[in-house]
């Protein structure tokens, strides 16, 4: 059977176009002219960075060495508040985690900050039905991990650059990647570290 | 009965899309409303496009006032009947492999005199009529396809590049949220909100749902093309505007219809 299938292909292959894995520069061009009104500053929206190239190449199992790669140079993008305080007001984030806007081209000129649109993809609080699951739960994330500063560092370097723990990770670099300012990632981190945050008391 | 039935469901639909939180019953509705339209297929509101396609495609048009009926849709001058089942393909006289959006693109400009430039430069959602336009021809000459299963060939080697262009981008990411349409696409029974994310990764989750476009979509009360689909998508992966007819949209689309290959085609379907 896998004779067959093997013979069937080698006969379909042509010699000119066929069969070729298509290369980057075919894809990069075009993308190129597949956007024609795209501004002069969002071309690298258009080709993306080392790290999505190599995430896409590999769809997102890369190899050992390029995932170690990945890694550490995602973990050297990562800029700390320079007090060293991660937590910020959870209130605050609970309105990032609820809010999807920014960066789509209906969003300029920009008319309020960007969101994190955290409940695409998680659950958090009990209240909020409506979340995606692309995502693990993050209910009660703080309780569950005792409120440990480590784990506090965790969430902030976590949300700031997903990939520096798990690399070609599916959630976006909020930080690296200038989404959310650091401040606003310290909001995030307190909706999942305050021990007052409805994450953690379940309401 | 069945269109006051039709009727009811409509409007539990347009209810129920009012409150996010109530996206499972959305879903519930749709599915009903899909059975009572097996029914009585007539009660579609997307047929109001069929109907509206087929006025414009007999209607003299453009600078060289000409109707559509000379348009080779890849089996000869006028010939619509199953021809949608066969898009995308290489055409030859344009050098190169078109969906059935940029196929209707090419005969208005080259029969009916249109600057393409000018009729997708206001592209969709806000939507010129133009473009309107051109989606409501091209449900009419899908829903001439209805019934039929997915047929393109897909193996001149043109159509394999463009294959494999669009199984390539498929897994790549751009812009800023790192998306590809991999991250949103490749598993099954995931949400993103409420909403059901389609398994388009997987072929037989892609045939039931590829063949339902152009759709009527409850939530706008339009009917969506596949170009404006890949739009809105590339929209919430924060990448610029996608321009209708690109090699990008041609690429993706004969890369879906490679996945939904023996999918029937039931267009216009019905989606949120
Ligand atoms: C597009 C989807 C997506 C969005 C949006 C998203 N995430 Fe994630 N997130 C994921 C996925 C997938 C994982 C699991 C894989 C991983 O760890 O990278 C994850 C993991 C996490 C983790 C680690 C969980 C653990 O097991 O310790 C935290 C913390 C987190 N996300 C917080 C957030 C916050 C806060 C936001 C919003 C500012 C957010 N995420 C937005 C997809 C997303
Ligand atoms: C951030 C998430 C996200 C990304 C990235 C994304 N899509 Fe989608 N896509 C969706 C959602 C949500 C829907 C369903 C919308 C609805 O139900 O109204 C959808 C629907 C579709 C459909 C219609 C399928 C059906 O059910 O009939 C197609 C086709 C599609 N997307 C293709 C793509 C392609 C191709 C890309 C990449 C260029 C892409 N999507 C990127 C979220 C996404």
């Amino acid at each position: 059977m896998r004779l067959t299938i093997i013979a069937l292909a080698v006969t379909l292959a042509t010699p000119a176009l066929a069969q070729q894995p298509v290369d980057a520069t075919r894809a990069n061009t075009a993308i190129q002219s597949a956007f024609p009104t795209a501004p002069a500053e969002w071309a690298s929206r258009l080709t993306g960075d080392e790290t999505m190239q190599q995430c896409s190449a590999a769809r997102n199992s890369a190899a050992k060495d390029i995932a170690a790669a990945i890694q550490k140079r995602e973990q050297a993008t990562i800029l700390y508040p320079t007090d060293n305080n991660f937590i910020g007001d959870w209130r605050r984030g609970e309105a990032l985690a609820q809010s999807g806007y920014g960066l789509r081209f209906t969003d300029y000129p920009p008319r309020q900050v960007n969101g994190g649109n955290c409940y695409a993809c998680h659950q958090l609080t009990k209240a909020e039905v409506s979340y995606g699951t692309l995502g693990p739960s993050l209910s009660e994330y703080g309780k569950l991990r005792d409120y440990k500063p480590e784990a506090v560092k965790a969430a902030y370097e976590k949300i700031y650059d997903s990939h520096a723990a798990l690399p070609c990770s599916t959630m976006p670099r909020f930080g690296a990647n200038q989404v959310l300012t650091i401040e606003q990632i310290k909001d995030a981190v307190a909706l999942l570290m305050s021990p007052d945050s409805p994450v953690n008391t379940g309401k | 009965m069945v269109r006051t039935m039709v009727a009811a469901a409509l409007a539990l639909i347009a209810f129920a899309s009012l409150a996010r939180a109530q996206d499972a019953d959305t879903e519930k509705a749709i599915e009903k409303y899909r059975q009572m339209l097996r029914q009585d297929p007539w009660s579609n509101p997307g047929l109001l496009d069929v109907d509206r396609g087929e006025t414009l495609w007999t209607t003299p048009r453009g600078p060289q006032n000409v109707t559509l009926e000379q348009c080779d849709l890849g089996k000869g001058p006028g010939k619509v009947d199953g021809a949608f089942a066969e898009l995308p393909r290489y055409f030859a006289d344009a050098g190169r492999v078109m969906d059935l959006e940029t196929r209707l693109l090419w005969c208005m400009e080259k029969l009916q005199g249109f600057d393409a430039a000018e009729l997708t430069k206001k592209p969709h959602p806000a939507g010129g009529q133009p473009v309107r336009e051109l989606g409501a021809i091209a449900t009419y000459v899908a829903n001439k396809s209805m019934g039929l299963k997915y047929a393109a060939k897909l193996t001149e080697p043109h159509e394999q590049d463009a294959v494999a262009l669009g199984e390539n981008l498929f897994y790549r990411r751009s812009g800023p949220f790192d998306f590809a349409c991999a991250t949103c696409h490749s598993q099954s029974g995931l949400r993103i909100r409420l909403q059901g994310l389609p398994f388009l990764a997987e072929k037989k989750a892609a045939a039931k749902v590829i063949g339902e476009w152009p759709a009527y979509r409850v939530s706008t009360t339009n009917v969506m093309t596949m170009q404006n689909r890949l739009y809105d998508c590339y929209w919430q992966m924060r990448m610029p505007e996608l321009q209708l007819g690109s090699d990008v949209s041609v690429a993706l689309i004969a890369f879906l219809t490679k996945q939904a290959e023996g999918g029937e085609i039931a267009a216009p379907g019905l989606k949120r």
